[in-house]
């Protein structure tokens, strides 16, 4: 290949730059949460986030990589012009990039997964053919980000009753809360762990069978659940706190489960959202270190999956932490308990998406669960006009991505084919 | 740019704290009746224009948190509490206050005086209705525990009885007006019959504070019952 070098550098570049915007943006709305329900500090939220984005990209960010890589665009057309798919993920990248410089200068709610999957799928029709698309692929992409925010908003629903049947509407709910919130945790550790495995993390050179996988995830619940147990513990009941509101002590053990939660979420972004500045990275180095091969059967280098973590910290360490400290401040009405129904559901959710390698919004999914909540009138005030627009949003960014990247597509086969 | 940022415009200002503020600038005015009471029975006049002017301030006060309540509480909002709701209770609450600012408007204005010997009653009978309005204080307290709870269990028993002791303080206070209506009625001809009449309007009014108190009480028990 003739520009092979110039290529790799390109996409290196752009995916860097990709992984550095969700660092600065994205990842404050999945720790807004925590942070608002005061339940982590931001120099914590930034320290977990860091940590866990990190490893969910590097241990779970595999299986969506590979969808934006080759699911839905059909290689086997370009293999005599393998150049055509170079181009084409070069301006995805590029034109995700620009959508979201757009949109967050404007405060549009726009996801990057509905952008670079929307920018993947326009330049692959418009530039290589309509047959070029796996649609059935994309179907069940799209399809996943309808079910997806339902899913989040089902399972906190139902997490929130749970936790109001067990804790808040018994007659000792500090007791309670001392009791059944260590088996939070525990469902917390055993399931990510358990989709995490289940995946497979033979990249990382660890082969587990499905029996070890679920003795090694129950094993990790445990942990997690004794580490808790032990931190709880040490909270005394403080009469003097409860009396203005019943439940200070109460959420005070929920602020430790939401810390847990906290991992567990930015873990799950790792694992789906990094996929999106590293999955067209991927294809690019895949097709020129192959020579120009473009079916592509070789795995994915592991190096790919460290830079887009790494993008992210960076991200987060040069402007994200300023993102979460405002939009942390701001969310004043959220407790613990209903920060922890929230953001665990939407955890969960997109875990599982990861696992099936389906690039969702995790944004998308925890506003979902955030209204799960609500339903379970749990929560002061949620401003439906923003709900709207949030999943208005990403019906309109479909497009936007997609004339983006079409028009990078011609640009840059432009240039190099002058 | 952050402040665009959409997760923190989804959360909007929850509008319990708001009306929990404002029942308790009602209450802090509603209370101010009583040295205002007892500045007329001692017959310091201008001390009682001095609280009086403090009981119109505390009402506008109250006022002015009812407004901007409402400006803050725009349609399209998922509350725990309808909107309705929110704003009956609200504009109930109010009520309250401006019934104490009338009753210390007109005794100032007319000059009025007890007659001999009613003075202590009259306190009585006042501070039932002050009770009152501080149990609806105390009951409206409770809101956030309820949205804390979901509006199940425990706390729900909790507020109901509270409603139920509400109740019990305005009929306590249906009983004093009997009595003091009956001490005035024997020795009305003896006093200026257009005094009379007022007194039996303050009379009235004081009894209002209980009625409105509880009235802010029983909406609370109707949005319990959905």
């Amino acid at each position: 290949m003739e520009y092979g070098t110039v290529f790799i550098i390109l996409a290196i570049v752009f995916g860097l730059f990709m992984a550095w915007g969700i660092g600065a943006n994205d990842v404050a709305n999945a720790m807004a949460t925590s942070v608002g329900s005061k339940a982590l500090t931001i120099k914590q939220a930034i320290i977990i986030a860091a940590i866990f984005e990190f490893a969910g990209a590097f241990l779970a960010g595999g299986q969506v990589t590979k969808t934006i890589r080759k699911g839905m665009v059909d290689s086997e057309l370009m293999a005599s012009t393998p150049e055509l798919l170079v181009y084409g993920m070069l301006a995805s990248l590029l034109a995700a990039g620009v959508w979201l410089i757009i949109a967050s200068f404007y405060g549009w709610p726009v996801s990057t997964t509905h952008s670079i999957v929307g920018a993947i799928v326009g330049f692959a029709a418009v530039g290589i053919g309509m047959d070029a698309v796996h649609w059935a692929k994309v179907g069940s992409i799209a399809l996943s980000w309808i079910v997806s925010p339902l899913l989040a908003g089902t399972i906190a629903f139902l997490l929130f009753l749970s936790v109001q049947r067990l804790i808040l509407n018994t007659d000792s709910p500090f007791e309670n809360a001392r009791k059944y919130v260590p088996y939070y945790m525990f469902l917390v550790g055993f399931f990510i762990s358990l989709v995490t495995l289940f995946k497979g993390l033979k990249h990382v050179g660890l082969e587990v069978s499905a029996s070890e996988s679920y003795l090694i995830a129950f094993a990790i619940g445990v942990l997690v659940m004794v580490l808790g147990r032990y931190k709880i513990n040490k909270i005394k009941f403080d009469p003097e706190k409860d009396k203005d509101f019943h439940f200070t002590n109460v959420e005070k053990i929920f602020a430790i489960l939401m810390m847990v939660t906290a991992c567990a979420m930015a873990f799950a972004h790792g694992s789906n959202d990094v996929a999106n500045a590293v999955g067209p990275v991927a294809a690019v180095v895949g097709i020129v270190e192959s020579g120009g091969e473009v079916t592509q059967k070789s795995a994915m280098p592991i190096w790919i999956l460290l830079l887009g973590g790494v993008g992210i910290v960076v991200g987060l360490a040069m402007y994200g932490h300023k993102v979460i400290a405002t939009v942390g401040s701001g969310i004043t009405e959220l407790t613990p308990s209903r920060g922890f129904a929230a953001t665990l559901a939407a955890a969960i959710t997109v875990v599982l998406a990861s696992g099936t390698g389906l690039p969702i919004s995790t944004t998308h999914t925890l506003v979902g669960a955030i209204l799960g909540v609500g339903l379970a009138r749990g929560i002061g005030a949620l401003n439906l006009g923003v709900v709207r627009t949030v999943f208005l949003s990403w019906i309109v960014t479909l497009p936007a991505g997609a004339i983006l990247s079409i028009i990078f597509y011609f640009i840059l086969k432009g240039i190099f084919e002058a | 740019m952050v402040s665009k940022n959409y997760m923190y415009r989804l959360f909007g200002r929850s509008p319990i704290k708001p009306l929990q503020t404002h029942m308790e600038k009602v209450l802090i005015c509603v209370q101010e009746l009583i040295p205002f009471f007892e500045a007329i029975i001692a017959n310091d006049l201008t001390s009682a224009k001095n609280v009086q002017k403090n009981i119109s301030k505390l009402e506008k006060d109250a006022d002015k948190l009812k407004k901007d309540m409402r400006l803050h509480l725009p349609t399209g909002m998922m509350m725990p509490v309808s909107r309705t709701d929110l704003l009956d209770i609200l504009r109930l609450q109010d009520k309250v206050a401006n019934k104490a600012k009338d009753i210390a408007g007109i005794m100032t204005g007319r000059k009025m005086t007890f007659p001999e010997g009613m003075g202590v009653i009259f306190i009585e009978y006042l501070s039932r209705c002050v009770d009152a309005a501080a149990q609806a204080n105390k009951t409206v307290n409770e809101l956030d525990e309820l949205v804390e709870t979901g509006f199940r269990g425990s706390e729900v028993d909790l507020v109901k009885s509270m409603i139920k002791e509400l109740d019990q303080i305005e009929s306590d206070t249906d009983k004093i007006q009997i009595k003091i209506r009956a001490t005035l009625f024997k020795i009305e001809k003896n006093l200026p019959p257009v005094d009379v009449m007022f007194l039996y309007k303050i009379i009235e009014w004081i009894g209002e504070l209980a009625d409105q108190s509880q009235r802010v009480g029983s909406r609370l028990e109707l949005m319990l019952a959905r």
